[in-house]
């Protein structure tokens, strides 16, 4: 299990409850839940899912079970700029894994890792629908389009001197 | 005269937003705000070549438009009515410009019903939908017609489930109406999560009243007066425009109580996915909307029985429903005589892969392979040659050359061991090994099984080892039996349709391909020269001039000779890194 030890502060545990009640601590809510909660605090470690499995009334194993089971939610927070990479089959064909393989080298990390300045995390997607910009590249909310192993350098030194 | 800029999601990551403010910003600079407008519109369909701008009414197309284009645009085509000739589109076969998109190869040959309204209205205002005949079906099911003859005429129009089954939704409408209950639902499955495809999306992005139509229509036939659009979280624009749609259609009294004053109630709610292609199974879904795990289970019941919260419920795709409309308007008879005779209606496509013209298209069922890829799509890319259509995403298989003039319909595609799906289509050529495409549908299969029965869960990553050994070149004859046993055993034995058809681009490759299985089991070699490990470097004699400059560069000293003699790579040491290749200036390393 990959989380990170973390102490909720009372305003945050505030935060979850009202979100809760908003959704009428209805069980059937969780998925609504979960995406609001993880809006708000950008993930959704074992405390946090803790506290939602208190106030909707179901075990904190059916609330792990569902965090674990759907990909978009996340236990370790994601890095300030995050950068991803479209692997769905269009991106695929058109070359996204060298794609990859040299985001990785170039930001020394795995998919599915953050770094430890929390700067970049990496992550794959499936399919963001512009198939025609094939190969795919995301930084944050900007799209990089027709991306070749060449280009990943650039790409990234645009956020070398951001915080 | 209306400015129409593409606000579609490719669109948009080439800064369409950027150009639509700066040509309003332009035209406040001009004074000509008031006559001129600007309009965003959902997705024309043509990616390649976007950004797309298109002008009014003269029908002027531009494409691949930057924001530096703006002013010229401006000053030359709307000041002084002059086209910018470099911005149209360029028939590569022909080398001529194109200003008309009617006139266009990726046009021409497609008839466009789910994606009538793209491209055409601001999606973001009703009243354009209203006045391109939008809520006229659904007043027309209202005051002149009793739900068992909305049935008849879905029926009758002999439309087919969108989304991958291609079940007869009439049928599956009667199914719900005949299912007694205090409640009932309809539900939209727009959870999108074939890889390469992303037509739904462009419907609820260009054109969401559509939707939003027809699932009033469907509820009225069945008996139900809420409708849930089960949306993934993954695609912010649509859920956007589908929230905006909904209100404004609440505002105009079309959603909400007493509809038209007929007595009808309906109202739509949203529910987000979280990234689960097996959610894409009407059970599946059903089970992540109540709040769990999407995990598929066992038919019967069916979701027309028993789905939401133990409700009847009746689940279609976007497409499916985007549909609905124009058969009501048009009649089920006129939607019955296009395409097939089993196969009605027109299918979305997202043309994707080594192609020219990739984007979104729509053509009448029975259109066959080959018109859509030569001359719709162009052609492959960089004048290479087909080798494969991959059709149907992850439950789908590859196609060859000999299908190529297959029309396209449900029965057709199943039968050449692929399927329709939901609509994804990808093209490749030559270089694309399709060893690695099947191995990389089973790449994703396995991280999308939801794990709830074993031949999905054990046997997939079975498959995704074997697969994995044969690219390594390590695989044996023998595991070339395995493969195609043991996928027909997870044919045979899966719970749900994910599993079932998981195996697909492994059975699809393997009959249409075998050779090149073989030559990566028995000769140690790929085709395609796609598979790194099964590559080797080697030293032309005839061009080599004994330089040393690639036994230099070679980081494991794999390249050894005697200067102004020959060189020799020892494939046993050589990493494949490709250097030598790089270095050397007189083409004497090639791959084999």
């Amino acid at each position: 299990m990959t989380s990170v030890k973390v102490k909720l502060k009372q305003n945050d545990i505030d935060k979850i409850k009202e979100i809760c009640a908003a959704h009428n601590y209805e069980p059937g809510e969780l998925i609504n839940v979960l995406h609001q909660t993880q809006e708000y605090f950008g993930y959704l470690p074992a405390e946090i899912q803790e506290v939602i499995s208190w106030e909707l009334n179901v075990s904190a194993a059916k609330v792990y079970g569902v965090v674990t089971f759907y990909s978009y939610f996340t236990m370790t927070p994601k890095g300030r700029y995050p950068v991803s990479v479209c692997t769905g089959t269009a991106c695929y064909v058109r070359g996204a894994e060298n794609v990859l393989e040299e985001i990785k080298k170039q930001l020394d990390l795995q998919v599915g890792e953050t770094s430890d300045d929390g700067k970049y995390s990496l992550s794959c997607l499936r399919c963001v629908g512009a198939c025609g910009l094939a190969p795919v590249v995301l930084v944050g909310d900007k799209t990089y389009g027709r991306v070749a192993p060449d280009d990943v350098k650039g790409i990234i030194d645009e956020y070398k001197d951001k915080d | 005269m209306h400015l129409m800029v593409c606000g579609g999601t490719g669109c948009r990551a080439s800064a369409s937003d950027t150009i639509e403010q700066k040509l309003k910003n332009k035209l406040e600079e001009k004074n000509l705000e008031n006559d001129i407008q600007v309009v965003t519109t959902g997705c024309f369909g043509f990616c390649e070549k976007g950004p797309i701008i298109k002008v009014l009414p003269d029908n002027t197309f531009y494409t691949q438009v930057s924001p530096d284009d703006v002013d010229e645009i401006i000053e030359e085509h709307i000041i002084k009515g002059r086209q910018l000739t470099r911005l149209l589109y360029k028939d590569p076969q022909k080398d001529e410009t194109i200003a008309d998109a009617k006139d266009m190869g990726f046009y021409k040959k497609q008839l466009r019903i789910a994606l009538r309204n793209c491209g055409f209205i601001n999606p973001e205002n009703i009243e354009e939908y209203i006045a391109r005949d939008g809520y006229e079906a659904l007043g027309k099911v209202l005051t002149e017609m009793q739900p068992m003859d909305v049935i008849d005429a879905v029926k009758t129009s002999g439309i087919r489930g969108r989304g991958g089954g291609g079940f007869p939704t009439g049928l599956k409408w009667e199914f719900a109406y005949n299912n007694q209950s205090d409640q009932k639902y309809v539900v939209c499955n727009a959870d999108e999560g074939d890889p390469g495809a992303f037509m739904d999306r462009s419907i609820l992005e260009g054109d969401p009243h559509s939707v939003i139509e027809a699932m009033s229509i469907c509820g009225y036939s069945m008996g139900s007066d809420t409708g849930i659009v089960y949306i993934r979280a993954e695609y912010p624009l649509a859920i956007n425009r589908l929230k905006t749609a909904i209100n404004q259609a609440r505002e105009f009294g079309l959603l909400g109580e007493d509809i038209m004053g007929s007595g009808f109630n309906f109202d739509i709610q949203l529910r987000y996915g979280a990234g689960a292609f097996v959610c894409g199974e009407e059970t599946a879904l059903i089970h992540s909307m109540e709040g769990s795990r999407g995990e598929p289970t066992i038919k019967p019941p069916y979701p027309a029985a028993s789905g939401y919260l133990d409700k009847p419920t009746n689940v279609n795709n976007v497409e499916t429903f985007a549909n609905i409309p124009v058969i009501i308007n048009k009649g089920a008879d006129w939607f019955a005589k296009i395409g097939n005779k089993n196969s009605t209606g027109t299918k979305v496509f997202a043309l994707a892969g080594k192609i020219n013209n990739v984007g979104l298209i729509e053509v009448p069922m029975g259109t066959t392979l080959r018109e859509v890829i030569f001359e719709i799509g162009g052609g492959i890319k960089d004048n290479k040659k087909f080798k494969a259509v991959q059709t149907g995403g992850p439950s789908g298989g590859c196609l060859t050359e000999e299908h190529l003039d297959t029309p396209i319909d449900f029965d057709n595609l199943l039968a050449a061991g692929s399927m329709m799906g939901s609509g994804g289509m990808i093209v490749m050529d030559e270089e694309d090994c399709m060893v690695s495409v099947a191995k990389f549908f089973l790449d994703f299969t396995v991280e999308e099984s939801c794990g709830k029965c074993a031949p999905c869960r054990v046997g997939n990553k079975r498959l995704y080892e074997l697969l994995t050994k044969i690219t390594d070149g390590k695989g044996t004859r023998e595991d070339l039996d395995i493969l195609r046993n043991q996928s027909n055993v997870i044919k045979d034995t899966a719970l749900c349709g994910l599993g079932q058809s998981s195996p697909s681009p492994v059975l699809s490759t393997l009959n249409n391909f075998y050779e090149e299985y073989l030559a990566h089991v028995e000769e140690e070699r790929c085709p395609a020269g796609q598979c790194k490990n099964l590559m080797k470097y080697i030293i032309d004699e005839e061009n080599c001039v004994g330089c040393t400059a690639c036994a230099r560069v070679c980081p494991v000293g794999a390249i050894t000779g005697e200067k102004k003699k020959v060189h020799e790579i020892d494939p046993n040491l050589c990493i494949k890194c490709g250097a030598c290749m790089d270095k050397c200036k007189f083409n004497a390393i090639f791959i084999k």
